[in-house]
């Protein structure tokens, strides 16, 4: 039955995955059912896990299902940025003492994820939007609440329906400058915000061959910004066979044809993830800061292009420029390789491994009026600091040339 | 504490994608587990006043996309707690909307109803057909939920629900009867 279900062709990744791991079922689930998974491994983070754990106390469970599948990360605002946050994060490490379960302080939750723990085929449940990014390695991986997180450390379990499947087919190679988050960017202004509310959006085609895990992890990620459910990538070679999928194309309910050729460096405009313009619609726009950081964009490939860009430059005077890496494996390989020593010599600002100002918590905080280009993946209002302060969206790219320049600028005049 | 069946009062209209940054931003919630605290910052990005002009028994309505962006369950949870009683919107992001059946916030996906009802207009959730009445008595039916999550909803939310049959919902029932 199980390898009936993976060979059928007729059904996508999520409708597969579905209907081999459902609790207590050995049937074909389709989209529209709903069903009960049991989790493999369950994620909350230092500001979604203060509410699970008292939600948890709330119900009056003792134990929890399995310690040693539930994680808290301390990553949000890491290290301590004031009282408060302080307190919360000792909330967490009281609780990790009493259950036995895992703690993880000072890498971004995904990224730590992907290089310790994510499998292809895996469970994952996280108390985080952005761990949609688990589908990097063809993982069910994807995002909930406190209060379905305390309901996960109980009993190991969670209702699911299987989500519409939506194709993207990627073709032809990338042009200077451009690269995976221009992809997702230009994805996400094709369908809007939530062109992928309630979906599973399967990342397929020739081009996925040249795309690094790193690049499938930025792409999987950032994915979320149009609401997405899982976004995933085939397996790689090992684990192809296993996962071996040539789906109809009518079981699809949308598809997209991207010739990546065709891209070119894409910034999304303050307000809305979807207002999403090329790089030359925008050039000029002064900036006060440029971050370059986040799970989205944080990891080696990413600080590393940014060092390429920023090496033999300064900043320019009266912009800031903030370098955050997504993990203590990313930061530790930067000092090694010799990037933070590009990035200081820049006058850029190179800090610990956090979330940091992409939630707008600390290193990096937005005052009044102020303009940011973020690799970031949201340019809410008021998500990096004040209300009034805008934040436009690009690679780590775009947003190292843009702190060279002192306002938005093309990368490929760098590379 | 078990959600009445029929909420009346008057509504906040709101647009389409209202992130849940707007409703509640990080800085704010990643500092309290306090309910109350954190109702103090509801709707903040739109205005940072909306916790002195809400009033008990309020409603939302909203376009498309309504909770859109992060998983937080604390945006939710600042609704409920500025003691609006419900939120109708033309569509509901994904996590957001399985948190407010979590924490037994009323939810409803009506299409078209952001056209329906102007700021202050008086309408009706009725949780028990699950529907709306708009001030002109007109009656909008929501999107369809399976029954597993309107008793979840009406029992208050996963805390209630769990401490009175020390049980979750989606394990009481046979898997192929979830969906009806």
């Amino acid at each position: 039955m199980r390898q009936d279900i993976l060979n059928d062709d007729s059904l996508t990744f999520a409708e597969k995955i579905i209907s081999v791991r459902a609790d207590g079922v050995e049937k074909i689930h389709r989209s529209g059912d709903i069903t009960v998974l049991p989790v493999d491994l369950a994620m909350a983070q230092d500001s979604t896990g203060p509410l699970a754990i008292k939600v948890f106390g709330e119900m009056g469970v003792s134990r929890v299902w399995d310690p040693s599948k539930i994680h808290l990360v301390i990553d949000h605002s890491f290290p301590a940025p004031d009282e408060k946050v302080a307190n919360l994060h000792h909330l967490i490490r009281e609780f990790v003492k009493k259950h036995g379960v895992r703690l993880v302080e000072g890498s971004i939750s995904h990224q730590h994820l992907l290089e310790n723990h994510v499998v292809p085929g895996m469970v994952l449940f996280g108390a985080d939007s952005h761990t949609c990014q688990g589908g990097a390695v063809g993982a069910f991986a994807t995002g909930i609440g406190s209060s379905e997180m305390a309901a996960v450390w109980a009993s190991g379990k969670l209702w699911v329906k299987v989500p519409e499947s939506i194709k993207v087919n990627l073709t032809g190679q990338f042009k200077k400058g451009v690269f995976a988050r221009d992809i997702v960017s230009h994805f996400i202004g094709t369908v809007g915000e939530d062109g992928g509310n309630y979906r599973s959006i399967e990342w397929k085609g020739p081009a996925v061959k040249d795309l690094s895990i790193a690049s499938r992890a930025c792409i999987s990620n950032n994915s979320m910004e149009c609401g997405c459910k899982l976004s995933i990538f085939e397996v790689d070679a090992s684990t192809q066979e296993y996962f071996r999928s040539v789906n109809r194309k009518s079981m699809y309910k949308d598809e997209y044809d991207i010739d990546i050729g065709k891209i070119v460096p894409e910034v999304a405009e303050p307000g809305n993830v979807d207002k999403v313009k090329e790089v030359g619609e925008v050039e000029g726009t002064p900036v006060d800061q440029a971050f370059i950081g986040s799970s989205t964009n944080g990891r080696y490939e990413d600080l590393a292009v940014a060092a390429k860009i920023l090496k033999g430059h300064k900043v320019k005077t009266g912009t800031r420029c903030v370098i955050t890496p997504a993990s203590k494996d990313v930061f530790e390989q930067a000092i090694k390789n010799g990037l933070a020593e590009i990035f200081l010599q820049s006058g850029a600002v190179f800090t610990n491994a956090t979330c940091g100002a992409c939630v707008g918590t600390h290193l990096g905080v937005l005052g009044e009026n102020e303009v940011c280009i973020s690799s970031s993946p949201r340019n809410y209002i008021g998500r990096m600091g004040a209300i009034s302060s805008k934040i436009y969206l690009s690679s780590p790219a775009t947003a190292a040339a843009s702190a060279i320049e002192g306002k938005i600028a093309d990368p490929r005049r760098y590379l | 504490m078990t959600t009445p069946t029929i909420l009346k009062g008057r509504t906040w209209v709101w647009p389409d994608d209202v992130n849940t940054d707007i409703i509640i931003p990080f800085r704010f919630k990643a500092r309290t587990n306090d309910p109350v605290e954190m109702a103090k910052y509801c709707m903040y990005g739109f205005d940072p006043e909306f916790y002195k002009k809400v009033k008990p028994g309020d409603l939302f309505v909203a376009g498309k996309n309504f909770g859109g962006g992060s998983s937080r369950e604390q945006a939710p949870v600042a609704i409920k707690y500025s003691n609006v009683v419900a939120v109708v919107a033309e569509s509901f992001a994904r996590i957001f909307y399985r948190n407010c059946f979590a924490i037994g916030l009323p939810a409803l996906e009506v299409p078209g109803i952001s056209r329906q009802v102007k700021q202050f207009d008086e309408i009706e959730v009725n949780l028990e057909d699950w529907s709306v009445r708009t001030r002109d008595g007109s009656v909008h039916q929501a999107l369809k939920v399976p029954e597993f999550l309107r008793g979840l909803m009406r029992e208050g939310g996963l805390v209630e629900y769990y401490r009175h049959h020390k049980t979750f919902p989606w394990e009481r029932i046979e898997a192929k009867t979830l969906a009806s």
